[in-house]
């Protein structure tokens, strides 16, 4: 372990030796110290429980969301030195990335799709925790970390989208920033700060650049490194467990080196894989220089917002907008809060009855949003009903008390019809509103033609 | 009582007499310091990204011509201004703001329909800019027609919304 004292190092190897502080020579001890004194292994303890490990428990989907946040800074690095956020010359830059830069519709390619999986991967991160009960204490802050997380990937997204300055990019953020104007009382002000003036224009590309290119990935930075620790002071991953085994709360421990750290290499060089053939293959898509005079029908949001948009169709823009997402976020963070069954912990859908209402809240929630979609277009007609109240309470307040009734309805109906524990309750009731919401966005994506019409995919023929 | 008072041995009556410890004093002191430093570096943050509009784009005064040059009944639009001149049948002007109040898109003239149709949503609006069709939760915003001599102004500088159309919003030649 120690070169011989008499020998003198040379150059090199004292360069080598004051880099990695200490010689590696593979046995336990020299594994533990290697992860304790590595800044990047660092982020894992020195051994961990060997059933954590179990791919089909975790899905590595946190770490992917940090591999795609290393790939994002890199690629995105690389964009920034080709592109300039001024309204003359911005489309011009994103074509010169197709035409006379050498990789750079690769590396654009790149990019916009990693900014668009972490939002699925992000989101999917989420569901295992919370359908593992991996949120309940002492991981409850790491939770609200977590929503401040994916809200952020959500802003990076937004900010990103309006960049290259085309037809889809310049509606697409006219239609998302305009659901802010509905904000009570700040909404028109924090609009106008936002695109630095009534409509989207230079002030705006540059307000974008600056917050999708340092505020809001300094924000993420801050806070990654807030979720990691937080992680680790927090005991490492909940141990997964079977849904009929008794608890365990203590496992036989393995070493990071190389039982964690080899699986998670594989997986970020699979998805690493995946995602270059991917660029390589499809490109981000481009369309005509942004036409202020011009709007396209239909014009969509970006297809993470396509959700809200679809409620704008059916509520007063308040409560479509701004009240019921609110709403949404609200009772998101308050869930590790409300929930405190810690005998579930580790157990995908709490129980065997857990798993069994699961599927049935999905099926539920599918055909009930669905539905109420289809009939909303031919036969509800709240405004018309109550043609004397204002918009906001008849098309507005009135269907979210019927909306809120109907969700503490089905939450009484399961605990009672089915004998469900208020934890399988609180996972029904998240599961139909999940379905509801990931149909909104299905239909706002898939089924909207021009002048949102609800009609087939296939009938759909996008006019500019 | 607490520690901090042992420590000091203060008597009890110097408390009373100044009503608020000193500690206690000094830390509220410092606690609205610090409350006023960070409300500081929000108005700084927030003023520094308020909107910055320059003189003859969107947001500024624009001349449209002589009042003669837009017969009645006519819509014109003006894209630099973002805007519709209206003149209406009995020759009063309004200008509309061209942006749905729904979601932000522009809203084009249907000649011959005599409507304002909004691509993206199909709210549908009247000459006035009064809303016919919903989800447009409001009338289109408007701008200020100014007549000076024979000229037709519009200041862009501020929109005035308004909850239904009204004859008043008519601006008529004298």
């Amino acid at each position: 372990m120690n070169p011989s004292n008499n020998s003198p190092l040379s150059i090199w190897q004292r360069v080598w030796r004051s880099a990695v502080r200490e010689p590696f020579t593979g046995d336990r001890r020299s594994r533990l110290r290697l992860v304790m004194n590595n800044l990047v292994l660092h982020l894992h303890p020195s051994q961990v429980p060997a059933r954590t490990l179990r791919f089909t428990y975790s899905f590595g989907l946190g770490g992917l969301a940090g591999l795609l946040v290393v790939i994002l800074a890199a690629t995105g690095m690389l964009l920034e030195t080709a592109y300039t956020p001024s309204p003359d010359k911005a489309y011009t830059s994103i074509l010169a990335l197709s035409t006379r830069i050498w990789f750079g519709q690769f590396i654009r390619n790149l990019h916009h799709w990693s900014g668009n999986l972490m939002i699925i991967v992000v989101a999917l991160h989420l569901l295992r925790v919370f359908f593992t009960g991996a949120f309940r204490a002492p991981r409850e802050f790491n939770w609200l970390v977590g929503i401040a997380l994916l809200l952020l990937t959500v802003m990076a997204n937004f900010t990103g989208y309006l960049l290259p300055w085309d037809q889809l990019a310049y509606w697409a953020i006219t239609v998302g920033s305009s659901i802010i104007v509905y904000v009570p009382f700040i909404g028109n002000g924090l609009s106008n700060v936002l695109l630095g003036g009534p409509e989207i224009g230079a002030a705006t590309l540059l307000n974008f650049y600056a917050l999708h290119i340092s505020i809001i990935p300094m924000a993420m930075l801050a806070l990654m490194s807030l979720h990691f620790w937080r992680v680790r002071k927090d005991g490492g991953l909940s141990l997964p467990r079977g849904v009929d085994e008794p608890p365990v709360s203590k496992d036989e421990n393995v070493l990071t080196v190389a039982d964690l750290v080899r699986p998670e290499a594989v997986w970020a060089m699979v998805a690493l894989a995946t995602l270059v053939v991917w660029a390589a293959l499809v490109n981000a898509p481009l369309e005509a220089l942004a036409n202020p005079d011009a709007s396209p029908n239909p014009a969509k949001a970006a297809w993470y917002f396509m959700g809200i948009q679809e409620l704008l169709l059916h509520f007063h823009p308040l409560v479509g907008a701004i009240i019921i997402p609110t709403l949404g976020l609200l009772g998101l963070g308050a869930l590790p809060y409300m929930d405190s069954d810690m005998n579930s912990v580790g157990i995908y859908f709490r129980s065997r009855r857990g798993r069994w209402l699961a599927l049935f809240s999905a099926a539920t929630g599918v055909l009930l949003t669905a539905l109420y979609i289809v009939l909303d277009e031919y036969v509800i007609d709240f405004a018309g009903w109550f043609y004397g109240l204002p918009a906001l309470v008849s098309n507005g307040i009135l269907p979210l008390i019927l909306l809120i009734l109907g969700i503490i309805g089905y939450y009484e109906f399961v605990r009672r019809a089915f004998r469900a524990t208020k934890c399988e309750g609180v996972l029904s009731v998240f599961v139909l509103v999940l379905a509801g919401f990931i149909v909104l966005t299905l239909v706002g994506v898939f089924f909207r033609g021009a002048g949102m019409q609800l009609m087939f995919p296939w009938e759909i023929t996008p006019t500019h | 009582m607490t520690e901090n008072q042992q420590r000091l041995c203060a008597p009890e009556s110097l408390h009373s007499q100044t009503g608020i410890p000193r500690r206690d004093f000094l830390r509220l002191g410092w606690t609205a310091l610090a409350g006023v430093a960070v409300v500081e570096a929000g108005v700084v943050s927030v003023g520094f990204f308020l909107p910055r509009l320059s003189e003859g784009e969107f947001g500024g005064v624009f001349k449209c011509g002589a009042v003669d040059k837009f017969p009645n009944g006519s819509v014109t639009p003006f894209n630099e201004g973002r805007f519709y001149l209206v003149r209406t049948q009995d020759g009063g002007f309004l200008a509309l703001y061209r942006k749905c109040t729904h979601l932000g898109c522009a809203v084009p003239w249907d000649q011959t329909k005599q409507q304002f149709i909004c691509p993206c949503h199909a709210s549908v609006f009247d000459q006035n800019g009064d809303v016919l069709n919903a989800p447009a939760p409001r009338p289109l915003d408007l701008f200020q027609v100014n007549l000076v001599g024979d000229q037709v102004q519009v200041d862009t500088s501020k929109q005035t919304r308004r909850d239904r159309f009204d004859p008043t919003q008519i601006v008529y030649p004298t």
